[in-house]
């Protein structure tokens, strides 16, 4: 399948680009974190600590065990600091 | 109920005059309004980056919870993106109902909810240097009251 990855805020500036489309056979979130840590350096240090991420599937926020099946728009961030 | 994303700044009076005068039934309206704070007088600009759709779908269903929750007659969110500087205002948040205590309690809910669950990263820029806003624990947890 086909997805857009959409970073922001310091993800963006780690992986150095603010949106890409990504061919993969990843099943969840996971995955294909998992496959883009693998491709270079800049993405696996943007995704060293899960636990600093967020992630949206279609524009809601979702588990990083969240199934891909049907998705078209994945994005990864930090928490939120609106307001 | 209007949900505004917008570069451009806002003026405060116009919008709480129009929000007023739009009102039929309610009691109460409350207004608050969030500016660029300069922690230690260094600060130069404030950059506010957000996510294009998933902001305004985010906030449209808080205030829709809001509006439920609390009974309200009309609600309107207004939050900038783009460079702003020290002391500019960066959102606004009006709510009307019946009674004062609701009113302000969906203002409090809703402040709560933008501030951890709307696509919005702040990023301060001073003479030595940018950082991102980190994120609070306190924010997270001011979620769980409601």
């Amino acid at each position: 399948m086909v997805l857009d990855v959409l970073y922001f805020a310091w993800v963006r500036e780690r992986i150095g680009l603010g949106r890409e489309r990504v061919e993969t056979t990843a099943v969840t979130v996971a995955d294909l974190v998992a496959e883009l840590s693998a491709r270079e350096e800049r993405y696996a240090l943007a995704f060293a600590d899960l636990k600093s991420l967020r992630v949206a599937l279609d524009q809601d926020l979702a588990e990083f065990s969240a199934p891909l099946a049907g998705v078209r728009e994945v994005a990864f961030f930090p928490p939120m600091t609106g307001g | 109920m209007a949900v505004r994303v917008q570069a451009e700044p806002f003026d405060l009076g116009a919008e709480s005059t129009a929000f007023a005068a739009g009102l039929r039934r309610a009691g109460a309206m409350v207004t608050f309004t969030g500016l660029v704070r300069d922690n230690g007088g260094a600060l130069q600009a404030m950059e506010i980056e957000h996510y294009p759709g998933m902001t305004e779908r985010a906030i449209a269903a808080m205030v829709d919870e809001a509006v439920t929750r609390w009974s309200l007659e009309d609600a309107l969110v207004i939050h900038r993106y783009g460079r702003l500087g020290p002391q500019d205002q960066i959102m606004m948040v009006a709510t009307a109902a019946p009674h004062r205590g609701d009113a302000f309690a969906a203002a409090e809910f809703l402040m709560d909810y933008l501030k951890s669950r709307a696509p919005f990263w702040k990023k301060e820029l001073a003479a030595d240097g940018s950082a991102w806003v980190a994120a609070k624990d306190e924010d997270e947890a001011a979620l769980k009251r409601w």
